[in-house]
């Protein structure tokens, strides 16, 4: 830890941001709405998703504000319903699951892997389109009155006892699942056909093989999830289905079907982000992660195992005890994997040269909240625990710790990591640092009590509580107020660096990936030669001795 | 980038089609006709078994499968494995539902 | 072939692409560096595709083996209403219209335009004939008042007497009025995939439509097939997805 920073940006006096780059080479609006290169697509993904992070996040705050008391008094409780059902919706389906993969990974993965573009560029920018469409369509949802069935669309409480806008949220859902199909299609596509000369599956960045593990969740998982709202919506048309047991239906059937999507999909949301934490600790300890091989097979033993825990969300449904315990001993097996990964990159740390610029700091936060909930996950997982605990906040706590504290730490760990590459120009680091530190404090504030709340057995999904919780909820709108902060201070210094920030250089972090090796911001096609790889990933030596080269030859 | 060159694209003879598109004809006719015959459980075993049949005729010789790289047997192999996660998996809900309940 | 500069767009990496000019004919997206790659990726996306189809009728099948094994008796006496024959017929019009599918491919492999177009137009019309005699069907079932949701009646299912000609055939016991309801949950099901079905052939059909005039202009015989490879591929998986709804919707409960 003799350094303190590994930060190396060109001469300001003199440098300048390339003229030639994919954001100079065309103007006009169409130029982005037809465009078909990938880091074009994900700066309109960047943008959308953004846009719906804010929309989601002013529910949560509208949550946040009506638990502050323990009557309902902000809003009646059918409106809470909504605000809550909305909040998820809007949160999942439009900020999660495209978070990571559709901007970061769009923009980098096929830098990455030392291709021009995405296998597919069209179905990419079509992917997009059908996530406005959706989007448009959850808006429209929210515009005229909102959905109010939680966003599991339980039934027979979607199909049968509610009165709200259950068919467009449901269309909504559908075409989102098919922009999320596109995405993970092209990416497996373009691992698989289109890596560089030289670039072998096990030279190929940890962010890759999450990915790769991610879309094969999305690939598999989604279409189970697209016929079972295309059957709630017939179910709601027609009054006939299969799910409606006054109808001769079983809702456990529709929980089957749902789970199995909805339980990979927390692992399509968090796999992206630990890819980038992959990237991210490497670079800010300057050394390869740490048994490389065991955290590429743990993405993907996490993407298999993946699809035989879905029961464990059906505990307490009525499923029948014998497969409740074959799932609750599957559940186990899920740990294991994450726990490759953390324990690895805990050992990547060590004896590192670690510095602590922003993304590091996100990326430390990570670590700790992530294991929080990952290990809160496994009470969740034994069928005994989950009967007390399921339905209560601690459920809220544990998939907040996860997808908050591990899915959008991660999200901002990569926006601030490869936000000079997206924009040539550096971030100011001071209060960035301050951003990620307020993000942390706010977070715990927030979700900690919950678990606590949970514990003694508040539920969820109620608009009111016992008065003995209150001081627990106070605390938790607090932090929400703190987090709020946090999430506000990166888009306004991040808009502002658009203008005044420092220009980056090519490799300000001195990462060894190959999208570090060619300008910021990139070209249209990404390196005007095709790269070869010809080293492993994270050799940090190999980077050394290129540069010794460049300055030789100068 | 091994895998992109290995695979020569094969052309399948006219020949083999009408084979398979004969042979799956006479197949729809005997599970038809199979349909037909009281065979008890074994009524569904056997259309399934045919259609099992029919379905890896398509997928080999007009899918081209057995003439494709390791990377589409792959695919169609998870594709078959996923489905069965999907049944099987749920099965283990509904086969012992009413387990130690009598 | 001529080589297209409207191709090449991408400006600096136009030093790569003239070392591949040789082999560079106009059909190749400009981020592929081999005509190979740019077929085995497509033909990739493709299957991915189909693996993602898979588990789209999965959920429906799964949902069909449920609810058969929950109402054995209202699904063995609602699928006697459905007509084998017109069933084995359409199974037949289908794999005619695969076969005539993996002709037109072979066509375009091997550069036989007229070949191509007496393929496609073939396929065509045999897909329009199975989406006409699926027409028929539904229409009997309209007439029958089997169609779930609308006016569907239980009449056949506790008076089977009342239809005449299948209690010839089946001499089908009467059902108890809450298991005759059930009969309409086969009907659901019917509907369900069979209509997702037909909504997979139009997309198929509409494609093959498009294709004709493609190909009449010369297109898919210059070396380029792959598009018709995919769209083959598309309709095998749409014939396999029949092969297997027609045992399970028509066949298998004959003998209850």
């Amino acid at each position: 830890m003799s350094t303190s920073t590994i930060v190396r940006l060109p001469d300001q006096s003199t440098a300048r941001i390339p003229r030639m780059n994919f954001l100079s080479r065309e103007n006009g609006l169409l130029s982005w709405l037809l465009t078909s290169d990938h880091k074009r697509i994900a700066i309109l993904y960047l943008i959308s998703i953004t846009f719906f992070f804010f929309v989601g996040g002013a529910l949560a705050g509208l949550i946040r504000l009506e638990l502050l008391t323990p009557q309902s008094d902000l809003m009646a409780t059918d409106t809470y319903n909504k605000v809550f059902t909305m909040h998820g919706l809007i949160m999942i389906f439009f900020f999660l699951v495209p978070s990571v993969p559709a901007t970061i990974g769009n923009f980098v993965l096929p830098m990455m892997v030392g291709a021009k573009d995405l296998a597919l560029p069209k179905i990419n920018l079509l992917s997009w389109y059908l996530y406005i469409v959706a989007g448009g369509l959850m808006l429209y949802t929210m515009a005229v009155g909102g959905v109010d069935t939680g966003w599991t669309f339980t039934t027979p409480l979607s199909t049968h006892y509610l009165n709200t806008h259950v068919i467009s949220a449901g269309l909504a859902v559908f075409v989102a699942g098919f922009s999320s199909i596109f995405t993970g299609l092209n990416f497996i596509v373009t691992i698989h056909k289109m890596r560089c000369p030289g670039m072998t599956w096990f030279r190929l960045p940890l962010f890759v093989w999450a990915h790769y593990a991610a879309s094969l969740l999305m690939v598999l998982g989604t279409p189970v999830l697209a016929i079972t709202l295309v059957l709630v919506v017939l179910e709601r048309t027609v009054h006939i289905g299969v799910f409606d047991p006054a109808l001769g239906g079983d809702p456990l059937l529709f929980q089957h079907l749902f789970w199995f999507y909805s339980h990979p999909a927390v692992y399509i949301m968090i796999l992206p982000g630990m890819g980038v934490i992959s990237e991210v600790i490497s670079t800010f300890s300057r050394k390869r992660v740490f048994g490389y091989t065991a955290v590429a097979f743990s993405s993907v033993a996490i993407a298999v195992f993946g699809f035989f825990v879905w029961a464990h969300h059906m505990f307490i449904m009525g499923i029948s005890n014998y497969a409740a315990l074959v799932f609750s001993l599957l559940t186990m097996l899920v740990a294991v994997p994450s726990a490759i990964k953390i324990f690895n990159w805990s050992f990547t740390l060590y004896k590192g040269s670690i510095t602590f610029e922003t993304p590091m700091l996100y990326a430390i936060g990570f670590l700790g909240l992530f294991t929080i909930g990952g290990m809160t996950g496994v009470f969740l997982g034994t069928a005994g625990t989950d009967i007390h605990l399921t339905e209560t906040y601690f459920v809220v706590a544990h998939f907040h710790f996860v997808m908050v504290g591990g899915m959008l730490m991660a999200f901002l760990a990569g926006i601030h990591f490869w936000w000079p590459k997206i924009t040539g120009r550096m971030y100011p680091e001071k209060i960035s640092q301050l951003a990620a530190v307020v993000t942390f404090i706010g977070f715990n504030l927030t979700f900690f009590p919950q678990f606590i709340l949970g514990m003694l057995g508040m539920p969820r999904r109620y608009a009111s509580y016992p008065p003995e919780f209150q001081i627990l909820n106070v605390f938790s709108t607090a932090g929400a107020t703190v987090l709020g902060v946090g999430y506000l201070l990166p888009v306004l210094y991040l808009t502002w660096s658009l203008k005044y920030g420092k220009i980056a250089g090519n490799n300000p972090w001195q990462a060894t990936g190959l999208e570090w090796q060619t300008q910021s911001p990139p070209l249209t096609e990404n390196f005007t030669r095709i790269p070869i790889m010809d080293h492993e990933a994270y050799d940090y030596e190999w980077l050394e001795n290129q540069q010794q080269k460049e300055v030789a030859s100068a | 980038m091994t895998e992109a060159h290995e695979h020569q694209r094969h052309i399948v003879s006219p020949k083999v089609y009408l084979a398979v598109f004969l042979s799956l004809l006479c197949l729809t006719a005997l599970t038809t006709a199979a349909s037909f015959v009281e065979l008890y459980v074994f009524n569904v075993v056997v259309a399934l078994a045919i259609a099992v049949i029919k379905a890896a005729l398509v997928v080999l010789f007009f899918m081209h499968v057995r003439y494709s790289n390791r990377l589409t047997k792959l695919t169609v192999a998870s594709g078959i494995f996923m489905f069965c996660v999907l049944v099987g998996m749920t099965l283990t809900d509904y086969f012992t539902r009413a387990w130690g309940q009598w | 072939m001529p080589d297209s500069p409207a191709i090449a767009s991408s400006g600096a990496a136009t030093a790569v692409e003239t070392a591949h000019a040789a082999a560079h004919p106009d059909y190749l997206r400009h981020h592929f560096e081999s005509v190979e790659q740019q077929a085995d990726t497509t033909n990739f996306a493709m299957w991915l595709f189909l693996l993602t189809e898979v588990m789209f009728f999965g959920g429906l099948f799964m949902a069909y083996l449920i609810m058969r094994n929950w109402y054995y008796p209202a699904f063995v006496e609602a699928s006697h209403h459905l007509s084998i024959f017109w069933g084995t017929t359409n199974t037949a019009v289908l794999i005619t219209s695969s076969f005539t599918m993996a002709m037109g491919v072979w066509c375009a492999e091997t550069r036989r335009k007229k070949g191509l177009l007496l393929s496609l137009i073939l396929t065509f019309c045999l897909g329009l004939v199975f989406l006409c005699i699926k027409g028929i069907e539904w229409h009997a079932e309209w007439v029958q008042h089997h169609v779930p949701g609308l006016h569907y009646s239980v009449e056949s299912f506790v008076n089977p007497a009342s239809d005449p000609e299948i209690y010839a055939e089946y001499h089908d016991r009467a059902l108890s009025p809450a298991m005759a309801l059930r009969t309409e949950m086969y009907f659901f099901l019917y509907f369900a995939m069979t209509g997702m079905h037909a909504l997979h052939m139009i997309v198929g059909i509409s494609i093959l439509g498009f294709m004709i005039l493609r190909a009449r202009a010369g297109s898919y015989t210059n070396g380029h097939v792959t598009f018709v490879e995919n769209v083959g591929l598309y309709w095998h998986f749409v014939d396999i997805i029949w092969i297997f709804l027609f045992p399970l919707l028509y066949l298998v409960s004959r003998h209850g």
